[in-house]
């Protein structure tokens, strides 16, 4: 069958076909619509795939590990720095092993479209010594979960797959399969012992998983995804991973290169060692993210091969590829704001003003900053620890009411760190979905020495900043601050409106001058799934 | 035959509504396609651009190389702009003239229209006032967009059309009707 899908939608079609029985994900731009595509999928046609969100990228990759363990496969999304959340149970599956096929889906974020930085997954499955799957198209992302699920159960390993921004979010025709295939049954691990981690088995594990290495690397050799095509002209070569070779094709600078496509990590070292027989004088390595591949190569390959690519400013350090970056050579990053330079008539006269992204009119994130903000401003250099969601926004124009913005759940720590330090007033701001992910446990430690911090927590029941996905603390906040030891009294919950202005304001004031640790929950609905509901 | 698109907007417009359809009647004809869009953080009143590539031969990359696009479709004069250095020598831009105030620092609005009209090839067109002319609401007005652009796809009227209904399948069919209308209303426009 033919569908317009995703790059995303893609991966969940696979999975689905492959015979997954969970997908365990927190949501994360550009990872997100790999799980909505499946919940939908069941909602039209049930499975009994699990589907719900998961708290946070931790719990579902170790969630996803314990379906594993009982044979079933399952499939754990992420954007890249959800990588960071669950990097210990990641690396440690890998030692542990698997049972059902496990895929771990990365979709790093070059450019830094809707992320804080640019980390490259493919180095954790480096770090994590397991096979690494970087599809270069849609229909190879859709074929490539089937793959990886097969090679998780043959290696006995997880597979990581990653992908970028641009393949996650771009459409073209895939062809799937009629009929998904069966799930596995339930079973125990073969040897149950693989999976408890002392150090005595981990060592043995460990030892399993470096013998395994090899192996990996045939697969790598032989599987096909890795392709080399000897060129007319075999002293020079393209090494392009991904969706680089997709530019690297369209701006057609071959011209009679060899070309060596890698979709499949470890490096086929065979494959390698062809084209350095060939002659190779000269390699251009394309690759999406960090320079990985081209750090890698010069280890391979006899010094007096000219390496270049990112590393050598033959392609930009930074942002993500485009096919003008091979047309131009060494051409600036443009992210589709090109200066307008050129010569189009009337265009160099007119200044294009940007159109930064801002929070909704009538969000409830708004009023919130506008009273944070007013009463902040009857201290002495208050400060506002913020945290990731719509809500960072509130460091733009017409808030500039956050002096910060670190990772999921650094608000409330850091005010924490700050009072430790002497600072007065230290607002933590975070919104629900993101405190039930990482700011509860640092919400205990603020208890547990009663910290001299204001931590509002602005509701507005979902995720929203991804599109409006469950958030997993609806309805349950007062209990989990009051459960961690925040008394009762000072767990205060106001309604963020124009209208109760006055009163926020005031609420926020007395938990300013109340020197301990105190939680202010401003709860309305995201304007934008109040206004999906109306439709409906 | 291939087309080389750029959606262009502010986020909420509906942009992604007219790749759908396109994309949709680009299947229908048996067409590749690409369609690299925006997500995320980008949907916050910011600018939202889509690459949209369809063609009868295999499609390498899922974005447009600059001095390559063929059209760029813009549901707001200055986003259209944005993307000039994208348009080739002999590419058209069809915009709507209507400007999405929510920015402080937005040029004067003639200086906007006159840039559009500089360009050599480009048709600038008030999408409201075409919605309000076959009685549908402003949310219709990326379909009238989408009309005025149908004679430079290289697909048929009837086949967009279809390609509509099948996208709208899910709403009700007074909102499909509606939509057919407002896309009837740019294309004759462009016809003209």
């Amino acid at each position: 069958m033919k569908h317009i899908l995703l790059g995303d939608e893609a991966i969940a079609q696979g999975a689905i076909d492959a015979g997954l029985s969970g997908v365990y994900a927190y949501p994360g731009t550009p990872s997100t619509e790999i799980t909505e595509y499946i919940q939908l999928s069941e909602n039209k046609c049930p499975r009994g795939i699990f589907c719900q969100w998961a708290t946070n990228e931790k719990t579902a990759m170790e969630a996803a590990l314990g379906m594993s363990y009982m044979g079933k496969r399952a499939l754990v999304c992420m954007k890249h720095v959800g990588m960071n959340v669950c990097a210990d149970a990641f690396v440690n599956s890998a030692i542990t092993g698997v049972n059902g096929g496990l895929v771990v889906v990365a979709a790093d974020d070059p450019s830094m479209h809707s992320s804080q930085n640019e980390q490259d997954s493919r180095f954790y499955a480096k770090f994590a010594l397991i096979p690494c799957l970087e599809p270069s198209n849609q229909q190879e992302a859709y074929n490539m979960v089937q793959y990886g699920f097969d090679l998780s159960e043959k290696m006995h390993v997880p597979v990581l797959l990653r992908v970028t921004t641009r393949m996650a979010h771009s459409r073209a025709v895939v062809n799937t399969a009629d009929e998904p295939a069966r799930q596995n049954e339930l079973s125990m691990p073969a040897d149950p012992k693989h999976f408890i981690l002392l150090p005595a088995f981990a060592k043995r594990n460990y030892a399993d998983l470096l013998k395994a290495q090899p192996l990996f690397t045939l697969a790598s050799e032989q599987s096909g995804h890795n392709q080399y095509t000897r060129g007319t002209d075999p002293t020079r070569a393209i090494v392009a991973c991904g969706i680089a070779l997709n530019y690297v094709e369209e701006a057609a600078v071959a011209d009679g290169a060899s070309i060596l496509k890698i979709t499949q990590y470890p490096l086929p070292l065979a494959l390698i060692r062809q084209m350095v027989n060939d002659g190779v004088r000269d390699i251009l390595v394309a690759e999406e993210g960090q320079p990985v591949v081209e750090e890698l190569l010069r280890g391979l390959v006899p010094s007096e091969i000219t390496i270049r690519g990112r590393l050598t400013d033959d392609l930009p350090r930074m942002g993500e590829l485009s096919p003008d970056c091979f047309q131009n050579g060494k051409s600036e990053m443009s992210n589709g704001k090109c200066e307008m330079s050129n010569d189009k008539s009337q265009m160099a006269k007119l200044v294009l003003p940007g159109r930064p992204p801002s929070m909704c009119q009538g969000c409830g994130h708004r009023d919130m900053y506008t009273a944070l903000n007013e009463v902040a401003r009857e201290y002495d250099a208050p400060r506002i620890f913020g945290d990731i969601g719509c809500y960072t926004l509130g460091a733009l124009s017409p808030f500039h009411a956050i002096h910060s913005c670190v990772e999921m759940g650094a608000s409330v720590t850091m005010a924490k760190g700050a009072a430790d330090a002497g600072q007065y007033p230290a607002y933590a701001v975070i919104g629900d979905s993101t405190f039930t992910h990482s700011g509860m446990t640092g919400l205990l430690d603020c208890a547990n020495c009663n910290a001299d911090v204001v931590i509002l927590i602005s509701d507005n029941l979902t995720t929203g900043m991804t599109g409006g996905q469950d958030s997993a603390g609806t309805g349950k906040l007062e209990r989990i601050c009051m459960a961690m030891g925040i008394p009762e009294e000072h767990v205060r919950v106001v309604v963020p409106l124009a209208k109760n202005m006055d009163e926020m304001k005031a609420v926020i004031r007395e938990e300013t001058n109340y020197h301990g640790t105190s939680v202010i929950i401003a709860r309305r609905e995201c304007i934008q799934t109040l206004k999906r509901k109306a439709r409906k | 035959m291939k087309n080389d698109i750029i959606l262009a907007g502010v986020g909420g417009q509906g942009i992604l509504s007219i790749a759908t359809v396109i994309g949709q009647a680009a299947l229908t004809e048996g067409w590749y396609l690409k369609q690299a869009e925006v997500h995320g953080m980008s949907q916050r009143g910011g600018e939202v651009q889509s690459h949209l590539r369809i063609s009868t031969e295999p499609i390498h990359s899922d974005l447009i190389p600059q001095g390559k696009a063929d059209l760029i479709l813009s549901l707001e004069p200055l986003e259209a702009l944005r993307y000039v250095p994208w348009l080739a020598p002999d590419g058209c831009v069809i915009t709507s003239s209507v400007p999405f105030l929510n920015i402080p620092d937005y040029p004067e609005i003639g200086e906007v229209h006159a840039a559009v009209k500089a360009l050599p090839r480009h048709i600038l067109l008030d999408t409201d006032a075409l919605v309000k002319e076959v009685n549908a609401p402003v949310q219709a007005a990326n379909m009238v967009l989408l009309g005025a652009a149908i004679p430079m796809l290289g697909i048929e009227l009837e086949i967009v059309k279809e390609a509509l209904q099948k996208v709208f399948a899910r709403k009700s069919e007074a909102i499909v009707q509606t939509n057919i209308r407002a896309l009837e209303a740019g294309y004759a426009y462009a016809c003209k």
